[in-house]
């Protein structure tokens, strides 16, 4: 730790894109969420266009209940605040202020993901299930493909604060960091999208 | 030496373009004969996009011949070609003229997508609903209360509204002679309007790879003079015998009841062949073999080496008396 | 399932017993060997060479299938393959075609070829090309065990649903589709994000975008196309995986669910993967031309423009394929005429190739024969796929043998020559050795004549009646002929494919060796270091100083490029076995879920989990080579 701290005054503001491999990284990653945005665009046109095929099941309107799902996005969208801060105190090469911030984003995702087995297990229990209709698949597939990205992305920050707590932030470290903190944002921005398109437009029918 | 091969191969396709001239295609299944006013459409569209494309291809062979002879490298040459940049005058001209040329392509085909989609008057056209089903096709005439499998009858110059339903995987409803297809989508009605301008028989096939027996999903369209198809509706309007007139009919009869009834005449919506109350009238069986007694023995034994995948059972359990006299009632159906 | 573990368990005692048992050496041997070494290579030559060979593989199955379709088809009522089985061949063909053929075969020439023409040393990313190689190879193998347990898939390439659900499909056939194009799919997707990264941020000082060599631009294109189009194959396949394994209702109808929506999504990646795989062939012309007209390729930035156009245009015309579907006059207008707009762009390229040779000094050597017979052949598919594009038109077109010629002629016309073009350019590169001109024309003109027999006549089947994907036809309707014309025809491109073979056996066994310019007429920046160059590719990063930097040079009278960096330790990254192990992980998964045995899919997730934890907490910083100074000739 001390020999980065002695060095920091050399280092560029931006510790992610310091090395031609964090440069690469970064840029990749961000390729790679132009391809995540057109797996959504996808899983979000299946499902506008199923979502009244609900056959005999609840329709959007008697299911949905917006303030579990307010409270969720409420949830979420201070997470990718907080992964702001954490970036922030990465770059002030603050070790322990960023694992703070981190470990803060993972209990707010984890609250959220909370919030969503709960909400799903409610539809379940009203006969909307994956297999009830092409709506039930549809949202499932679409909703958790989003959950998924959540859990995935907790487990991976964990992975990386322990790599962090190990070997400090470094040019190697900080890419990693980085990237992670993009897909965060990046599965909060698909989540307004679900409160809209899904929530929002199925509660106006 | 390649000079005299780029003439070689050019010998060899217009060798095979004489071939291919040789034969032509048979009056009832090809698109280049038309016999309705649909299939002329698109045959008029066909000649004209081929027309401008051949331009195009001639442009781009004479170049592309002329450059590759005038400018090949030649025994014992060491030339060094000017190293040309490109030039905005010609990009542009070949840029312009393929648009040019693709907007008077583009005015028709416009034209002519919207003219084959428009409904004509309700009362002037005859209604057909088509079912496509693995590996047949039902026909039913809403207006005249008719049902009919594999064969479809429709009056010369009238308007015939084909309303295209599916029930189980896709298929596509193409008759060349008398206009394109449409797709079979379980879950949705597609339309297409055809005509035919003279009275004839034409094939009809499915365009959709929809299993096992996809190859042999055939019908027939029999265009008839108005007078004839006032015949062929009475005939088809009128009910079935429903006395046996021999003991072998009759004998026939209970073997079908017992054995047939359940999928052929629409007891389970779920389990459907096609209805057989005027089986004996069609010149097909399962829309592939001449309608014979023989052939319906081979149908009725071993339907799978008539049609792969059929869902039609073996029926190879009764014995010979049986099966003639199943086939005498089948016979008499019309 | 038992005789997997069976044939598992043999192999390990074979490799036992082979290698004297099971102790410390063994594993030194292993880790030492060459075997070892080409699976856990993350170098771009060699994963090049990797692709080349399983593309070349597939290739062969493919042409298998399709020789016995035709013998098939020959002659009306054959019953060689009736039913189900020609289904299965004709999906099988397609399938491995398009994905398991021309796409490693375009991911070789990219890996060969693009970090040398952009002065790069490797890819942005060696571990994921490496990781990309083993998923498609993994991918391709699973979809082809399918023949082995229980039945090639049966729907069409394209799978539409409807046919391609539990009830209409009931073995596992499609599933193994499903499966293995999920998994080579990762790999191809991984794969294009790859060569995006690597020509954006990999190019040596001076190549700026418009100093690309034209195939490295259309590298960039397909690389754009893959990232942007492949996620909807993920999606598409993903739901037909629900439908099947467990019990969702996207496709089926009684249920709420839409088949027009598999069609949607598939076209929607479907259509793009066509210009995914015409694109490169377009660069490799532009390059074999102009190097063997020893020109400059004339209007590179309208080239350039051009291919940007063609991927852009690719996304908004899959409707028509759709045309017969009944979306209705308005929607398929709208596509017609975008599709009637690609035309232009391809025009652009075809003169631009006619004029680079207006005024050359033309050379027909082997690749510069399949970029000549390209032409004329291509134009023909472009011609019918003008034609194509107008919707009453394709109301008879449509799914009829038309289409069939039409797609062999821009995919064999014009991808399979352009990869033979390149193939025959690039392999002393690649290997070091020219292969033979004798047989290459040999090759050539077999393949040339028998590809026109073939499918020349196909265009008249269409327009005579007879729908594709069929096993059999009617007699006394005009078919017979042309048939056998068309089956005889395929002897052509077998002949031709076996002076291939041999071409390539006789040269690895006593080839010519090549020089760095192996071709005496090199333009590019690959030809300016040795074949096959060494491990780091560049000694020193050249200096770029214009397009065609190494004919810059020869121009200025230099002998070789200019260097932008003072000689030096040279960094390289370590081989890996992880990504072969994520592959096998991801083979695993897939074949779990398709024999329905969660447990065997748990584990293979499971491995591919452990593998990406390993690489997450992997901190190899690779070794230093020192490179030998060109100046001072080789040590090695």
């Amino acid at each position: 730790m001390a020999n980065q701290t002695n060095s920091s005054t050399e280092m560029p503001n931006h510790l992610e894109t310091a090395t031609f491999d964090g440069k690469n990284k970064v840029l990749g990653f961000w390729l790679f969420l132009g391809a995540e945005t057109v797996l959504f665009a996808c899983l979000f046109g299946t499902y506008l266009a199923l979502r009244n095929q609900s056959l005999e099941g609840p329709t959007t309107q008697e299911l949905f209940d917006l303030k579990l799902v307010a409270l969720a996005t409420a949830l979420l969208l201070t997470s990718s605040l907080t992964s702001v801060l954490a970036m922030i105190k990465m770059n002030e090469r603050n070790l322990k202020g960023m694992v703070t911030w981190l470990v803060i984003t993972l209990v707010l995702g984890l609250a959220f993901l909370v919030l969503e087995i709960y909400e799903f297990l409610h539809y379940i229990h009203e006969g909307h299930t994956f297999m009830s209709s092409a709506f039930g698949s549809s949202f499932y597939a679409l909703v958790g493909t989003h959950g998924a990205h959540v859990t995935f992305g907790i487990i991976w920050i964990i992975t990386l604060i322990a790599q962090a707590i190990r070997r400090g932030i470094t040019t190697e470290t900080a890419p990693k960091l980085f990237v992670s903190s993009l897909y965060w944002h990046f599965i909060d921005v698909v989540w307004v999208f679900i409160f809209t398109l899904v929530y929002l437009l199925g509660k106006v029918g | 030496m390649e000079r005299l091969r780029i003439w070689r191969i050019g010998l060899l396709i217009s060798l095979v373009m004489i071939l291919l001239a040789g034969c032509s295609g048979d009056p009832t299944l090809s698109v280049l004969d038309p016999k309705g006013s649909a299939a002329k459409i698109q045959l008029n569209l066909i000649y004209w996009s081929l027309g401008l494309m051949t331009v195009v291809f001639v442009i781009v062979i004479t170049i592309f011949v002329y450059v590759l002879v005038r400018y090949r490298k030649r025994k014992g040459q060491d030339r060094m070609p000017e190293q040309v940049h490109g030039s905005t005058k010609l990009e542009i001209i070949w840029t312009v003229i393929p648009i040019a040329a693709l907007i008077a392509l583009a005015i028709p085909t416009v034209q002519y997508t919207f003219d084959l989609a428009e409904a004509p008057p309700a009362e002037e056209t005859v209604i057909i609903d088509v079912t496509g089903y693995q590996f047949w096709w039902e026909f039913k005439y809403p207006q005249y209360g008719i049902t009919t499998a594999q064969e479809v009858h429709i009056p010369v110059g009238k308007k015939i509204l084909f309303r295209v339903h599916g029930k189980d995987v896709l298929h596509s409803f193409w008759v060349p002679s008398l206009g394109g297809k449409v797709d079979v989508v379980p879950g949705r009605v597609n339309t297409v309007i055809l005509d035919a301008k003279e009275a004839g028989v034409y094939q009809g096939k499915c365009a959709e790879l929809c299993g096992s027996g996809h190859a042999l999903m055939d019908f027939k369209v029999f265009a008839k003079n108005q007078a004839d198809f006032d015949k062929w509706k009475d005939q088809m309007k009128q009910p079935a015998p429903t006395v046996a007139t021999t003991s072998s009919e009759a004998n026939g009869e209970k073997i079908f009841q017992q054995n047939c009834i359940g999928c052929h005449a629409g007891v389970n919506p779920n389990i459907q062949g096609p209805n057989l109350n005027k089986f004996a009238t069609r010149t097909t069986i399962a829309g592939v073999l001449p309608h014979n007694d023989e052939n319906l023995k081979i149908w009725l034994r071993n339907p799978q080496s008539v049609k792969p995948g059929t869902l039609m059972p073996k029926i190879d359990y009764l014995n010979k008396d049986e099966l003639n006299d199943l086939i005498k009632y089948l016979d008499s159906r019309k | 399932m038992p005789t997997l573990i069976v044939l598992l368990v043999l192999a390990l005692f074979l490799a036992a017993i082979f290698t004297g048992g099971y102790n410390k050496q063994f594993f030194e041997r292993v880790r030492s060997s060459r075997t070892w070494d080409w699976l856990t290579t993350v170098d771009h030559k060699k994963i090049g060479i990797l692709y080349l060979m399983a593309g070349l593989f597939f290739f062969i199955i493919g042409g298998i299938e399709a020789t016995l379709m035709r013998l098939q088809l020959f002659a009306p009522g054959n019953e060689l393959f009736v039913g189900r089985t020609f289904n299965e061949l004709l999906t099988m063909h397609g399938t491995t075609m398009i994905f398991l053929a021309a796409m490693p075969l375009i991911f070789a020439i990219m890996n060969a070829v693009v970090p040398l023409q952009i002065g790069a040393r490797d890819v942005a990313f060696p571990f994921l090309n490496s990781l990309g190689f083993w998923l498609f190879f993994f991918g391709g193998l699973l979809l082809n065990l399918s023949w082995i347990f229980g039945g090639a898939p049966d729907a069409g390439w394209t799978s539409y649903t409807g046919l391609a659900l539990n009830e209409y499909s009931p073995g596992p056939g499609v599933d193994f589709y499903v499966l293995g194009l999920q998994i080579s799919g990762i790999g191809t997707l991984i794969g294009g994000l790859n060569f995006l990264v690597t020509i954006i941020n990999m190019r040596a000082p001076g190549m700026t975008f418009l100093r690309l060599p034209l195939f490295t631009w259309t590298a960039f294109v397909t690389s754009g196309l893959i990232l942007f189009a492949f996620p909807a194959l993920t999606v598409a396949l993903l739901m037909l995986m629900f439908d099947r394994l467990f019990g969702s209702n996207f496709f089926d109808y009684t249920m709420g669910g839409s088949t027009v929506i598999w069609e949607h999504l598939f076209w929607i990646f479907g259509h793009p993967e066509v210009y995914i795989v015409i694109l490169p062939a377009f660069g490799i012309m532009s390059d074999v031309i102009s190097t063997f007209s020893k020109k400059r390729l004339f209007g590179y930035n309208s080239m350039v423009f051009a291919t940007v156009l063609i991927g852009f245009l690719g996304f908004m015309v899959w409707v028509h394929h759709m045309f017969t579907v009944g979306l209705g006059p308005i929607t398929n207008s709208v596509f017609a005429v975008a599709t009637m707009a690609i035309a232009v762009p391809t025009g652009i390229k075809v003169f631009n190739w006619l004029f680079t040779m207006w005024g050359g000094e033309i050379q027909f050597k082997t690749p510069m024969l399949w970029a000549v017979g390209f032409i004329p052949t291509f134009v023909l598919g472009g011609m019918t796929g003008v034609m194509l594009a107008l919707p009453p038109a394709d109301y008879q077109y449509q799914d009829s043998y038309f289409v069939v010629a039409h797609f062999h002629y821009v995919l064999v016309g014009g991808t399979v020559f352009g990869l033979f073009a390149g193939i025959y350019y690039w392999w002393p590169k690649m290997f070091g050795q020219m292969l033979s001109e004798r047989l290459g024309k040999w090759h050539f003109w077999t393949f040339l004549i028998g590809f026109h027999l073939t499918f020349f006549p196909q265009h008249f089947l269409g327009l005579f009646g007879m729908p594709r994907r069929v096993f059999t036809y009617q007699t006394n309707v005009g078919l017979e002929r042309i048939n056998e014309i068309s089956t005889i025809g395929v002897a052509g491109m077998v002949i031709g494919t076996i002076f291939f073979l041999i071409n390539i056996v006789y040269t690895l066994r006593k080839g010519k060796k090549a020089e760095a310019d192996a071709w005496g007429l090199g333009r590019t920046l690959e030809w300016s270091i040795p074949s096959p160059p060494p491990e780091y590719n560049f000694a020193q990063t050249p200096l770029v100083r214009g397009f065609d930097a190494l004919w810059v040079e020869k121009e200025a009278g230099n002998k070789s490029m200019t260097p932008s960096e003072p000689l030096g330790s040279i960094h390289m990254p370590s081989p890996s076995y992880i990504p072969i192990l994520m592959s096998i992980g991801f083979f695993i998964a897939g074949f779990g879920f398709i024999v329905r045995g969660i447990p065997a899919a748990a584990i293979g997730l499971v491995v591919v989990f452990a593998a990406l934890f390993l690489r997450s907490f992997d901190y190899d910083h690779g070794y230093h080579v020192e490179p030998e100074d060109p100046e001072k000739g080789g040590k090695e």
